[in-house]
């Protein structure tokens, strides 16, 4: 099959790429763009590793061919911290409570939970619940995660902290 | 305030972030910002990928298998068969268990899914093309699901390679589908206790087939180096140094040619112990094609081929008095092993610890007796967060308690109390034959009474009882009591090794001359925060600071020789060698001291960071201090530098343990389940970082939810696996996922070094049994004795329905 | 898991791409969110030789509502369903089941038409859309022609919709102002399919049951349009005995398979509960 020339925002970066129409999103961001922070984990849109944002809304790029997101807008992991190496509100939380165990789930939780805060800054935890239950973790039970995105909340929304 | 210059004990204690705090962890930085590195993140230059083409069916004769549509395939390199595998002897691979597996099917097809063809590709899509037109013409064969049935008279031969072998690993096979037939404990003494009994229960337990299912699958990169003969593998090895042994041993590479590598792991949960077809064949690839080969299996790989754990049938019986008092156990274990004995258990223990299963109560007399059967299902048998099949044991005798309980009209709690080994029998000799190291159960279960208020609970659920009955509601309240012991750390050299290898582990410390410090270990983490805890164990013990210590495993070529991580072994094992070699540093450098201070030796004391002189303690040399002498003092009588090893043979396992309480409501219309409150107490003995125990303990509460609600492998009568992907394969999400509340006490090892006696597992090892007794205590007024996991919907409106509840 | 090869294209317009499925002939497969689609390909069960992406035909996008009549492009996501403040205030169970499908990333790929003219009874909107009497908007190289949803379904991945047709919209009238509603899903889990749901759409006037409408998910070859069940509401006054007539009405039409969710008795069973809990959550939510 021939290939198809794709250009994509990622990340802030204007890329192009050539690929064949049946490589997924995944592969091309892991294997054709190096951006291993997003995993593959189920391979059936259910675990949610490979969670990315396209145009906006939290995805699985599992489950979507790269030529569906020619001219489309991506953000991963490899972005969420600032272009200074500062980490961001949720992954210094993510650390300070220990929402992460093995790693290998974090990547598309964080960038989730990324998009959850931007969609709903102030979510309760039964909707950060509903929030990240495309995410599966193994090791943690969540309970941690979940104190990890009210925390970082709390934080990204000092008005919010001030009305009170 | 504090004199900011000469700063108390205490304070410089806090400083080093040592054992008991809870440091953040060092891996985090990394892995939040996707920078990890797992087996799949390795690329090499001119790799290639490897693809399996595998058996549609569970027991079937190869006919053929017509590669050339496959091989024409653009891109395809070249694809592997048992036929290539035979001259270089590797058609056939030793398993943990004494075994051997094929690592391509050789002549017939033993379960489905199994590895028959090996598809070598330039990427893994042409890879995948290939294997989709590897022809492979089957003739089928009876199948054999049943354990219950493998060793009837007229069963079919499922090891035709093994057929006339009678004397297997673990002594004489009585049928050609048995294995092994494996005991402990006094069998006549045990019968007469159950003759003589007022009371005697007895049940079948069957603990199903799960499957560990870390999120991250298994994997590999192999990449042979022609140029100078070596072998290197990075793999998901929960044991990288005895897989370096398992290939040197099968392809005659020798031992200092192979280097094994475990990046990071996403998850292991003894997925990641046992040595994998995969790992062969892309080696094989990688030696033929002298380039780098990839093999990563995908999820539904994962769950139907690689191992998967429990399957334990166990038929429990306990006499008691009618008072309550426990006078013997019996228990006989059918065990399916699927196609292949990979058990991952230490070679005397072909049943694992299982003869834990007298738990943590004071049992007179106890028989177990367990035999192993094939059938045409994936070969397993690891332990899936637990230590040796410990909680098959938990599980087993936890719900026999209950239903010893039940026909006593006892409240579970009481009945355990009553039983409970007690604190002045410590060390305790099992009637099974393990010396227990401490314990103080009854403080333990009266403290999560007391936090859980037990007995309100109890009313509640009597004024729920009456309720329904009522017809006022339509949902039941279960409480589910388990209190479990487990035997962790394997182990004492003497009588655990796997393959021959003791089961020792190790560390290895270097100070370096500015006062910082590397430590490797022959364990590797999977989540567990290894490079955070042992730098913990080392800041207390050499008084350096946590954050100048790097940790690091996984490697073979730098670490030393360890066991791996697995069993809860990595704190009881390596983390006695990691506080024995930090000893030795402190040992040495308690003579550069004394000569620095100008004093003998013994006229210098420890304290937190530093040795001062005693009764004078404003001289002393801090260990950065004589970290730096080390290295440019010519000190009489002295090597330079300062480096130690330690090989800890550990002289006993630990046995931590833990009280558990669970309240459930039952939906008995619906057969829904909802965790109201789960509550669980550990003692892992000395806590060395109490947020990374916590965030174990939700884990493993977390896993323990979702074998007892959901998890199944399971197969059709043809041997089909049913619901092979996380679309049926039960993960809870967030949602069905409650709110933990834990808690402990500290009852530290006498025998280990700090104490510590490992936790990991205990949640799986006690979470089940707890949830699985509130489900049924929640029938139990109804006369249920025991209804097998897992509590599904479906099964646990059928027990509504079967007790008449649903109308 | 790898998809087999295929050739790609992405039309600007329905007619476009009604002509490339005409030229394409039946080797070609519409993709609208691919959340069903691309796991099959993956698992090389559908192995189509072209893929017609519909992502940027804007005129399948949107809700349009205008007075009681709503039209639902099929290209509508799950999630676009869910944030609809207009659509929640006149038809609100849309939303609310939508949000009882798979997981928020899911719902973000996954469209309304994708979910309706799969034909897979896992599906949940089908159920909605006959409970609401929809209407479906098909095109094809013969022009429109429109179906109603409780005559689209013929058995399990095949339906109404003709080779080289594309599903444009979903239309129905806003059930009155004042209706009860429910949608009842029983799953094992996030993400999961129902092992049985029902949807449930009435009206009330002095504790009279004036209009009803029952329909099932996923107990059955197709979603079932419980017509006789709805009978039974309509005229009643609702008492514990009338809907347990309707759930059992219900339970009669259903056909369920066996699979990890149960056997067919138990999703059978299930479905009766489903109904009755939704009636009576309709019932609540009825002013």
């Amino acid at each position: 099959m021939s290939k198809i020339k794709v250009e994509m925002t990622i990340n802030g970066d204007k890329i192009e790429g050539s690929v064949e129409p049946r490589t997924l999103l995944i592969h091309f961001l892991r294997e054709d763009l190096n951006l291993t922070g997003p995993h593959i984990g189920c391979d059936t849109s259910h675990c949610g590793a490979c969670t990315i944002d396209l145009n906006g809304k939290s995805i699985k790029s599992c489950t979507v061919f790269a030529v569906q997101a020619n001219g489309a807008e991506i953000t991963t992991i490899e972005s969420i911290a600032g272009a200074d190496g500062t980490l961001h509100a949720l992954q210094e939380s993510f650390r300070e409570h220990h929402g992460l165990q093995c790693g290998f789930c974090t990547p598309g939780m964080i960038t989730r939970a990324h998009r959850l805060l931007q969609d709903n800054p102030n979510p309760t935890d039964s909707e950060i619940r509903y929030g990240i239950s495309g995410n599966l973790c193994r090791c943690t039970g969540y309970q941690n995660i979940v104190k990890a995105i009210r925390v970082a909340a709390e934080q990204l929304n000092p008005a919010q902290e001030a009305a009170e | 305030m504090n004199d900011q210059a000469n700063p108390s004990s205490a304070e410089r204690a806090a400083k080093l972030q040592g054992m008991g705090s809870s440091r953040k962890r060092v891996e985090d930085a990394r892995f939040t910002q996707g920078k990890g590195n797992y087996v799949d993140d390795i690329k090499l230059p001119g790799m290639l990928f490897g693809d399996f083409a595998r058996s549609s069916h569970a027991h079937a004769r190869i006919v053929s298998i017509n590669k050339e549509a496959a091989l024409a395939v653009p891109g395809v390199i070249a694809i592997l068969t048992a036929e290539d595998l035979k001259p270089l002897n590797l058609h056939y691979m030793p398993t943990l268990a004494g075994d051997v597996q094929a690592v391509l099917a050789d002549e017939k097809v033993l379960f489905q899914n199994q590895e028959v063809a090996f598809v070598v590709a330039e990427d893994r899509y042409a890879a995948a093309d290939a294997v989709e037109l590897v022809e492979i013409e089957y003739e089928a064969l009876p199948v054999v699901v049943d354990p219950f049935t493998a060793m009837d008279a007229d069963a079919p031969v499922l090891r035709e390679d093994i057929a006339d072998k009678m004397e297997g690993a673990h002594g004489t096979r009585n049928h050609h589908n048995h294995i092994f037939y494996w005991q402990a404990g006094d069998k006549e003494g045990t019968d007469k206790a159950m003759a003589e009994a007022e009371v005697v229960v007895e049940e079948l337990i069957s603990y199903p087939r799960v499957h560990p299912s870390p999120l991250e699958t298994c994997g590999c990169v192999a990449s042979m180096d022609k140029v100078n003969g070596k072998l290197t593998i990075w793999g998901t090895f929960q044991a990288p140094h005895a897989v370096r042994t398992v290939a040197s041993l099968i392809t005659t590479i020798p031992e200092h040619n192979i280097r094994i590598i475990s990046p990071d792991i996403g998850g292991g949960f003894g997925n990641k112990v046992g040595v994998y077809p995969g790992y062969i064949c892309a080696a094989v690839a990688s030696i033929v094609t002298g380039v780098p080969v990839k093999w990563v299996e995908d999820k539904i790989e994962n769950l139907t081929s690689t191992a998967f754990a429990r399957d334990y049938h166990m038929t429990g019986k306990i006499a008691a008095t009618n008072e309550g008092k426990i006078t013997g156990l019996a228990c006989h274990v059918l065990a399916d092993h699927g196609a292949f004995d990979a058990c991952a258990d230490p070679t005397q223990f072909p049943a694992g610890f299982f003869s834990i299963c007298t738990g943590s109560y004071d049992i007179p007399v106890a028989h177990c007796g367990v035999d192993g059967v094939y059938t045409n299902k994936a070969p397993g048998g690891v332990a899936y967060r637990c230590s040796f099949r410990v909680t098959e044991a938990a599980y087993m005798l936890e719900r026999m308690i209950d239903v010893l309980a039940l026909k006593l009209g006892m409240d579970p709690a009481e009945l355990r109390l009553k039983n409970f080994i007690t604190k002045d029998q410590f060390p305790y000799t099992s009637a099974l034959g393990w010396e227990y190291d401490s314990g103080d159960y009854h403080t333990a279960m009266e403290q999560a009474m007391k936090t859980v208020d037990y007995e309100k609970l109890r009313k509640e659920q009597a004024a729920n009882r009456a309720a329904f009955t009522a017809g006022e509601t339509r949902s039941l309240m279960g409480i589910g009591v388990a209190f479990f012991t487990e035997i962790v750390g394997a182990g004492p050299v003497k009588n655990c090794d796997i393959l021959g290898l003791g089961m020792f582990d190790s560390c290895e410390i270097r100070i370096h001359p500015t006062g910082s410090a590397i430590a490797r270990l022959g364990t590797i983490s999977q989540g567990q925060g290894h490079a955070t805890t042992f730098a913990q164990i080392l800041a207390t013990e050499i008084g350096l600071p946590a954050e100048d210590i790097t940790v690091e495993e996984g490697d073979t070529d730098t670490a030393p020789y360890g066991l791996g991580t697995y069993g809860s072994r990595s704190t009881p094992v390596a983390g006695a060698a990691t506080a024995m070699a930090g000893r030795k540093i402190r040992a040495k450098a308690q003579m550069i001291a004394a000569y620095l201070l100008e004093v003998h030796d013994d006229d210098v004391e420890w304290d937190v960071d530093r040795f001062q002189v005693k009764g004078n303690p404003e001289k002393f040399k801090t260990m950065k201090e004589l970290a730096f002498a080390a290295y440019n003092q010519a000190i009489p009588g002295l090597e330079p530098g300062l480096e130690a090893v330690s090989y800890y043979d550990p002289p006993n396992m630990t046995y931590p343990y833990g009280a558990y309480i669970c309240v459930v409501d039952v939906d008995v219309d619906t057969g829904v389940v909802d965790t109201r409150r789960f509550y669980a107490l550990d003692d892992c003995g000395t806590r060395i970082n109490p947020m990374i125990i916590e965030g174990q303990v939700h884990g493993g509460l977390t896993e323990a939810l979702a074998i007892a609600m959901g998890q199944e492998i399971a197969y059709d009568e043809m041997g089909n696996v049913k619901g092979g992907s996380l679309m049926d394969y039960y993960i809870p999400t967030a949602v069905e996922t409650p709110e933990w509340e834990t808690d402990f006490t500290v009852t530290p090892s006498p025998h280990h070094p700090i104490g510590a006696k490992g936790v990991g597992e205990s949640p799986n090892v006690g979470g089940v049994p707890a949830f699985s007794n509130a489900v049924n205590n929640a029938f139990a007024h109804f006369g249920l004795t025991h209804t097998q996991m897992p509590h599904d919907h479906w099964r646990v409106w059928k027990t509504a329905e079967k007790l008449g509840l649903t109308g | 898991m790898i998809p087999g090869s295929f050739d790609y294209h992405r039309p600007d317009s329905i007619e476009a791409a009604i002509g490339l499925l005409a030229s394409l002939g039946d080797e070609a497969r519409v993709v609208a969110g691919g959340h069903s689609l691309i796991p099959m390909m993956k698992l090389r069960m559908a192995t189509p030789e072209h893929l017609v992406d519909l992502q940027d035909i804007t005129s399948l996008r949107g809700i349009t509502i205008n007075g009681a009549e709503i039209s639902i492009g099929a290209m509508t996501t799950q999630a676009e369903l869910i944030a609809s403040d207009q659509l929640a205030a006149v038809c609100p169970i849309l939303g609310l089941a939508a949000a009882q499908i798979a997981d928020p990333q899911v719902r973000n790929m996954g469209t309304i038409g994708g979910n309706i003219a799969n034909g897979d009874p896992g599906n949940d909107m089908p159920a909605l859309m006959q409970a609401l009497d929809a209407v479906y908007i098909l095109q094809g190289p013969e022009g429109r022609r429109d179906v109603a949803a409780r005559d689209f379904y013929e058995a399990a991945y095949f339906t109404a919709l003709e080779e080289g047709e594309i599903l444009t919209a979903a239309r129905f009238s806003a059930p009155p102002s004042g209706h009860g509603h429910a949608y009842e899903k029983q799953k094992r889990k996030i993400g999961d399919y129902a092992t049985a749901a029902a949807a449930v759409v009435l009206t009330v006037e002095n504790n009279s049951c004036q209009t009803a409408a029952i329909a099932l998910t996923n107990v059955g070859d197709t979603p079932l349009y419980a017509e006789e069940a709805s009978q039974i509401l309509r005229g009643s006054n609702l008492d514990k005995k009338t809907i347990t007539a309707a759930a059992n009405a219900a339970k009669a039409i259903t056909d369920p398979a066996e699979d990890g969710r149960g056997p067919a008795n138990f999703r059978t069973h299930i479905a009766g509960i489903m109904v009755m809990r939704a009636i009576e959550k309709a019932i609540e939510r009825a002013k």
